[in-house]
C-alpha cells in the first residue's frame, strides 16, 4: 500500500499541488485522472522520488520514502516498476538486453537465469522474437509492453504507469489497460496509473482520485463516477458526445 | 556561481551509491572506445596538419645566419609536447566527443531514460557520467601521445618535401636540449583537459530541460564551456608548471 499525506509542490514560485493526500490500495490499479497540466504526472513523480514535495510525505508500507536516508530510498526504489509515457527504453540496447537490464545490474543471476526470465516477462506481455530488434525498430505499442517488460522483471511490488495509452490506437489501449489491470491482480502488487483516457478510467479504475488546479477534488470507484455530482469531474469524464450518452443511458 | 556549485554537486553525487566494480569495468571499456579509438582518425588529421603548419612557419620566421636549422626542429618539438599537442588535440576532442556526449546524455534526460534509471534505484549520475569521465581520462593522454608522435613526424616529412630543412637537422633538432619533463607536463594537461571535456560536457547534457532543439543547444554550451575552461586551465597549468621545465 502507498500513502500520499499532504503533498504540495511547487516550481519556481508557482504551486501546482495542493496539499494532495491519497491511499494506493495493493492489488488494485489505481488511477490518477484529470485534464494536462493539472498536475497529475507531479504527484507521480512525487511519489516515485522523481520530484521532492515541498511538503507533505510518502509511505511505501509504512516506511516513510520522502525524508527516508539514501540507502532505504534505494531500497524501496528496487521494489518499484514504472512505465514511462514514451517507453523510455534505452536506445542504444536492443529489447533483450533492455528488459534484461535491472537484472544485470541490481542482481547476481545467471545469464542463463536472467535470459530465461527476460524471455518469460516478454511473452507474458505478448512478444516473442522481438529480442535482437532495436527500440527504433518497433512500434509504439510494442515499446509500451517492453517498457512494461523492463518493470515487471524484477518482481516490483509497487508499479507505476504515466500515461500507458498516450499516442496509442484504441485496440492496442484496451491491449496494455488489460495487461496493466492483468498483472496487477496476479502479482498482488500496488499499481498507480496516471491516465487522461476515459476508457482507462471505466476499463481497469478500480480506485479513482482526480486532481484539478492541483488539488485532489473527488476519489472513489469507477462505478461512483457517473454518480458524482462534483461539476469538474463531470466536465472532464464526459466531455466527449459518446461519454454523455453513455452516462444518459445508465 | 550558481552554476559552478552545481557542478561540485554534480562531481561529489558520481561517488555515492556506486554500482558494482565489474559493472563499471564493463562501461568503462565501452566508454573508451567509443571517446578514445573512435577519435583517432581525426586526432591523427589535424596532427599531420599541426606539424606540417608549425614547421613551415618556423623556418620561415629563423631566417639568420646565427640561428642553426635544428632549432626550428627543437621548436617543432618543445611547441608540440608542451602546447600544440595537449591543447589543440583538446579543443578537437571537446568538438568531437564533447558535443557528443552532451547530445547522447541530453536525448537520454528528455526521453525518460535518466528517469528510468533514478526509478531502478540506479544513481543515474554514476552509473552513466563516472565510466564516461574515467574512460576519457584513460583514452585522451593515449590521443595526445598519439597527437605528439604524428604532429613531430609530420613536421618532418614536411621539412623533407618542402625543403625548408634537411632531415638530418630536423633529427638532430628534436633530440636537442630534451627536457623529460615536458612529456610529464603534457601528460598532467592531457588528464587535466580529458576531465574538463567528459565533465562539462556530461554535467550540460544531464541538465537538459525541454526538447530536441534544447539537446542541440546543450551540445553546443558543452563545446564552448569545454574550450574556455580548456585554455583557462592550459594558462593555470602554464603558470604553475612552467618553471619546472626550467629547473
Amino acid at each position: 500500500m502507498i500513502e500520499a499525506n499532504n503533498i504540495s509542490k511547487s516550481f519556481d514560485g508557482k504551486q501546482v499541488l495542493f496539499d494532495v493526500s491519497a491511499v494506493f490500495q495493493k492489488g488494485k490499479t489505481n488511477l490518477i485522472i484529470g485534464a494536462s497540466g493539472t498536475g497529475k504526472s507531479v504527484l507521480l513523480k512525487c511519489i516515485v522520488g522523481l520530484s521532492h514535495p515541498d511538503e507533505g510525505s510518502v509511505y511505501f508500507d509504512k516506511r516513510d520514502f520522502t525524508h527516508a536516508n539514501k540507502e532505504l530510498q534505494t531500497e524501496v526504489r528496487r521494489e518499484m516498476g514504472m512505465l514511462f509515457q514514451g517507453g523510455a527504453l534505452f536506445d542504444s540496447t536492443n529489447v533483450e538486453k533492455n528488459v534484461m537490464f535491472p537484472l544485470d545490474v541490481l542482481t547476481k543471476m545467471r545469464y542463463e537465469e536472467k535470459l530465461e526470465r527476460v524471455n518469460f516477462c516478454l511473452e507474458r506481455v505478448g512478444l516473442e522474437n522481438v529480442n535482437k530488434k532495436m527500440p527504433s525498430e518497433i512500434s509504439g505499442g510494442m515499446k509500451k509492453r517492453v517498457g512494461i517488460a523492463r518493470a515487471i522483471v524484477n518482481n516490483p511490488n509497487y508499479l507505476f504507469c504515466d500515461e500507458p495509452n498516450s499516442g496509442l490506437d484504441p485496440q492496442t489501449s484496451i491491449r496494455i489497460d488489460n495487461l496493466i489491470k492483468d498483472i496487477t491482480a496476479e502479482y498482488n502488487i500496488t499499481t498507480v496509473v496516471v491516465s487522461h483516457d476515459m476508457n482507462s478510467v471505466l476499463e481497469i479504475g478500480e480506485t479513482v482520485i482526480f486532481i484539478y488546479q492541483g488539488k485532489k477534488l473527488w476519489e472513489g470507484t469507477r462505478d461512483d463516477i457517473a454518480a458524482s455530482d462534483v461539476r469538474e469531474l463531470n466536465d472532464f469524464v464526459f466531455a466527449s458526445r459518446v461519454m454523455k450518452e453513455l452516462k444518459d443511458s445508465r | 556561481m550558481k552554476q559552478l556549485g552545481k557542478f561540485v554537486i554534480f562531481i561529489g553525487q558520481l561517488f555515492v551509491r556506486r554500482e558494482s566494480f565489474r559493472t563499471y569495468m564493463k562501461l568503462v571499456f565501452d566508454e573508451a572506445i567509443k571517446v578514445g579509438y573512435n577519435s583517432i582518425f581525426i586526432v591523427v588529421i589535424v596532427s599531420v596538419f599541426m606539424g606540417a603548419v608549425t614547421t613551415v612557419q618556423t623556418a620561415y620566421n629563423l631566417i639568420s645566419p646565427l640561428i642553426a636549422d635544428p632549432v626550428i626542429a627543437l621548436v617543432v618539438r618543445d611547441m608540440t609536447l608542451i602546447e600544440l599537442a595537449p591543447t589543440i588535440t583538446a579543443i578537437v576532442y571537446a568538438g568531437k566527443v564533447g558535443s557528443n556526449l552532451a547530445g547522447e546524455l541530453g536525448t537520454m534526460r528528455i526521453t525518460e531514460q535518466i528517469d528510468a534509471l533514478e526509478v531502478m534505484g540506479i544513481n543515474a549520475t554514476s552509473y552513466l557520467v563516472l565510466p564516461k569521465i574515467v574512460g576519457s581520462i584513460l583514452m585522451f593522454p593515449l590521443l595526445v601521445i598519439i597527437a605528439a608522435f604524428v604532429s613531430i613526424y609530420g613536421g618532418y616529412v614536411t621539412a623533407l618535401v618542402t625543403g625548408v630543412i634537411s632531415g638530418t637537422d630536423y633529427i638532430i633538432g628534436i633530440q636537442m636540449d630534451f627536457i623529460p619533463f615536458q612529456v610529464i607536463f603534457a601528460m598532467i594537461k592531457a588528464v587535466t583537459f580529458g576531465f574538463i571535456v567528459a565533465s562539462i560536457s556530461a554535467f550540460k547534457g544531464f541538465y537538459t530541460e525541454g526538447g530536441a532543439l534544447e539537446v542541440g543547444k546543450s551540445s553546443t554550451n558543452a563545446v564552448t564551456s569545454s574550450c574556455i575552461a580548456i585554455l583557462a586551465a592550459d594558462f593555470l597549468l602554464a603558470y604553475l608548471l612552467a618553471p619546472l621545465l626550467t629547473l
